[in-house]
């Protein structure tokens, strides 16, 4: 019953634990979905409670094209990594670059929407708590897809020099994952600005 | 076995420069270097909190004292308070669960090496950031500006008009930056004991150390991060003009309050449950039996921290919420009490019938039992809405929290640094020294903390930089502030005996205590790469099954 000196003995033959990067990620989660959460109370505590104008009824639009860009590279990347497990390259770095695209597309979306609400209508973080918890809650996403676009583009650029191969696959499931949690939070955003918030 | 014991240490020897080897210490990324990083940083903090403390005692001493100016004196309470939780517990713990959470779990490192190093430079710098405040609170202009907001910080004090220059700023950056350190310190803690346990370790096998430092980890990601949203929402208000905490143009400082204690009261079962952890490991190897009720102490450590996730709004009840919210605040804190308690009767099981060897590890222990029991009891009083409203905001409640943090938390660490140092170091700590340090900060502790009790029910409130003299509290405060400084001598005893033990204490050996956990298989000070071969568990207590080959645990598991 030695159990410490001899570790080939009596090793269980199936000792099997969890990949410590999709771990890692499952935990950066949680952490990420507990910043969100409060932003998004905050969010749903002020709705309504804003002193002056513009109301969010008066000024925003719904954005369906941008969010079908950001939800439909939740696919491609999936397939992207399906692909690059089955060791097939080239359509990886395609439905890769594909996803880096939709996901820009998006960005230039709230881009063009924060342009046409500052310039156009004149509301600002400071103009009232409206304002405030908007930019703050659509910002935290917005700047949680700019991290994720450098770190698909990281990816695609060892993608091109040939040093993305299946046995990165694991890696590469990492992070898609977290692209996958980025779109489910804007599934929420979207559902507590756009939907509930008017 | 034989070719554990065999010295490996290929520690690096004394021809090399202090300068290369500081740097060593600065790019390294050993899970137990950055662990004694962590502790040594913290015991420095631990010596500016503390001092801090005294200053507050000293001008609290008698009615109507001129110690200090009542600017220096909020200065002190929110960086002794800030200091104390952010920058000397948590540090402490994260040390602990660093070097030993590998060790016990049959590891080479943590899972992710670098970002354990990231995070602690990160809680370091953290740290550092908050004390700059002292030179750079106002932008150089009026030197010696730190953060005087109180350690909660409510809204509306921090806002731009009642909080000029930059004092809050740092201490917000402080904890905004030291709390990325601690989010990727807990993702390091959950991954590694999910995917770095040695052959046979399952769950259920695995020490309690590590479980409770899974569960605090658990929390620390849902705890930390909710005040890391409240700091950006307050830097929004106070850089871009936001209005989250503005009440003028319909902001809420109640919500302040809120998101802050929904950190706020898991961040004490972030800093009770690694303490929990040290007593679950110290307690059965100097009772000479195995922890009572294993299974339940583990349902009661994760019980504890569900419950612990819906009791916050209990340091709110005296600003006026709604009955219902009230009455389930009451509750959710009355029925952590039970969790709590059944631990302190595993541990009192797992001391029963033993036989206990009064060490300096066990002696701390069975301090924290006491004291812990009696924190708790006062816990429950307060749990109770309209006591709350009569004692809120008094020095009952500092008597009560400093009880749980003093009391429980503080004298689980002095134990888990008896018990452990000579694992990390290679020396045993001096007997004599330490039970003179245990004898000393009990007595210190109690004068200071049990007579606080007093003059809280005696109506006075916390914050306040002086107080008129008739009121029955001098006495009190007198005695508190004896009880400071025998405290501050006993810690002075526990400085000396670190520094002396460290050059001139007796060898360790592998095993001084005769433990069972996998740390002791290996050399003290373990070599870098822990084991030489990773090992393979088949019980709870590893090394008991080795010592005792003819009746080992894992027959009964």
């Amino acid at each position: 019953m030695n159990a410490i000196a001899s570790p080939l003995l009596e090793t269980p033959t199936a000792w099997k634990l969890p990949y410590r990067g999709k771990v890692g990620m499952a935990c950066l989660i949680a952490a990420e979905s507990a910043i969100f959460t409060i932003f998004v109370v905050a969010y749903l505590f002020y709705a309504g409670k804003s002193l002056t104008g513009p109301t969010p009824r008066e000024v925003l639009e719904t954005p369906i094209f941008y969010t079908i860009c950001l939800l439909s590279s939740s696919l491609t990347i999936h397939f992207a990594s399906k692909l690059l497990e089955r060791g097939r390259r080239g359509g990886f770095l395609v439905l890769w670059f594909l996803t880096i695209i939709l996901g820009c597309l998006f960005l230039y979306g709230t881009g063009q929407e924060w342009h046409r609400l500052i310039y156009d209508l004149g509301l600002t973080i400071s103009t009232n708590v409206f304002g405030t918890t908007y930019y703050s809650l659509v910002g935290l996403h917005a700047f949680h897809v700019t991290a994720g676009l450098i770190l698909l583009t990281i990816v695609l650029f060892f993608g091109l020099a040939d040093r993305v191969g299946p046995e990165q696959s694991a890696r590469v499931g990492v992070l898609s994952l977290y692209w996958h949690f980025v779109d489910g939070v804007w599934v929420v955003v979207f559902t507590v600005v756009y939907v509930l918030g008017r | 076995m034989a070719s554990e014991t065999i010295a490996l240490n290929i520690v690096a020897p004394g021809s090399r420069g202090i300068s290369d080897r500081l740097h060593d210490w600065a790019i390294t990324v050993d899970h137990k270097r950055l662990g004694i990083l962590y502790i040594l940083y913290a015991l420095l903090f631990l010596v500016i909190g503390g001092v801090e403390a005294t200053i507050m005692r000293v001008q609290l001493i008698t009615a109507h004292n001129h110690f200090v100016s009542p600017e220096v004196f909020n200065r002190m309470f929110t960086m002794h308070g800030t200091t104390m939780i952010f920058f000397v517990a948590m540090p402490l713990m994260f040390g602990f669960g660093n070097y030993l959470i590998p060790l016990m779990i049959g590891a080479r490192d943590m899972a992710f090496p670098r970002l354990n190093a990231f995070s602690f430079w990160l809680t370091a710098f953290g740290g550092f950031l908050l004390y700059f405040s002292f030179i750079g609170g106002s932008g150089l202009y009026g030197a010696g500006n730190a953060p005087d907001v109180g350690w909660f910080a409510y809204a509306p004090l921090t806002a731009r008009a009642f909080s000029v220059g930059h004092s809050t700023d740092f201490w917000t950056l402080a904890l905004l930056v030291s709390g990325f350190g601690s989010i990727g310190t807990a993702i390091n803690f959950i991954a590694t004991i999910l995917c770095m346990r040695c052959p046979g370790m399952t769950l259920g096998k695995m020490p309690l150390f590590t479980w409770m430092n899974l569960v605090m980890a658990a929390l620390v990601i849902l705890a930390i991060s909710p005040l890391t949203a409240a700091q950006m929402m307050l830097s929004i208000d106070r850089y871009l003009g936001g209005h989250f905490f503005d009440t003028q143009t319909g902001g809420s400082a109640t919500l302040w309050m809120h998101f802050f204690w929904i950190f706020g009261h898991p961040e004490v079962y972030v800093l009770v449950i690694p303490a929990f952890a040290f007593a679950s490991e110290i307690i059965p190897v100097f009772s000479r039996k195995p922890i009572f009720g294993y299974p339940v102490m583990v349902a009661a450590t994760i019980c504890i921290a569900f419950i612990g996730m819906s009791v916050w709004a209990h340091h709110m009840f005296t600003i006026g919420m709604t009955s219902y919210t009230n009455s389930f605040f009451v509750l959710t804190t009355m029925a952590i009490a039970v969790p709590t308690g059944i631990k302190i009767f595993n541990w009192l099981g797992t001391m029963w019938g033993g036989k206990i060897q009064f060490k300096t590890a066990m002696l701390f222990c069975i301090g924290f039992l006491f004291q812990f029991l009696i924190a708790g009891l006062t816990g429950v009083m307060m749990s109770v809405a309209p006591f709350d409203w009569q004692l809120g905001n008094s020095y009952f409640v500092v008597a009560h929290f400093h009880y749980v943090i003093v009391g429980g938390i503080l004298f689980c660490l002095f134990g888990a640094f008896y018990y452990w140092f000579p694992k990390m170091i290679g020396t045993k700590l001096n007997e004599t020294l330490g039970k003179l340090h245990f004898w000393l900060f009990a007595i210190g502790f109690h004068l200071t903390f049990d007579s606080m009790h007093v003059p809280g029910l005696l109506g006075m409130p916390r914050r306040i930089y002086t107080y008129e003299p008739g009121r029955g509290w001098e006495i009190w405060n007198l005695i508190e502030t004896i009880g400071v400084f025998i405290q501050g001598i006993a810690t002075l005893v526990f400085i000396v005996n670190l520094v002396l033990s460290y050059f001139n204490g007796p060898r360790a050996g592998n095993d001084p205590w005769d433990g069972w956990t996998l740390e002791w298989s290996v050399s003290s000070p373990p070599p870098p790469y822990n084991f030489t071969s990773i090992p393979t568990v088949a019980s709870r207590r590893p090394l008991w099954d080795l010592k005792h080959p003819e009746d080992p645990d894992s027959l009964y598991e």
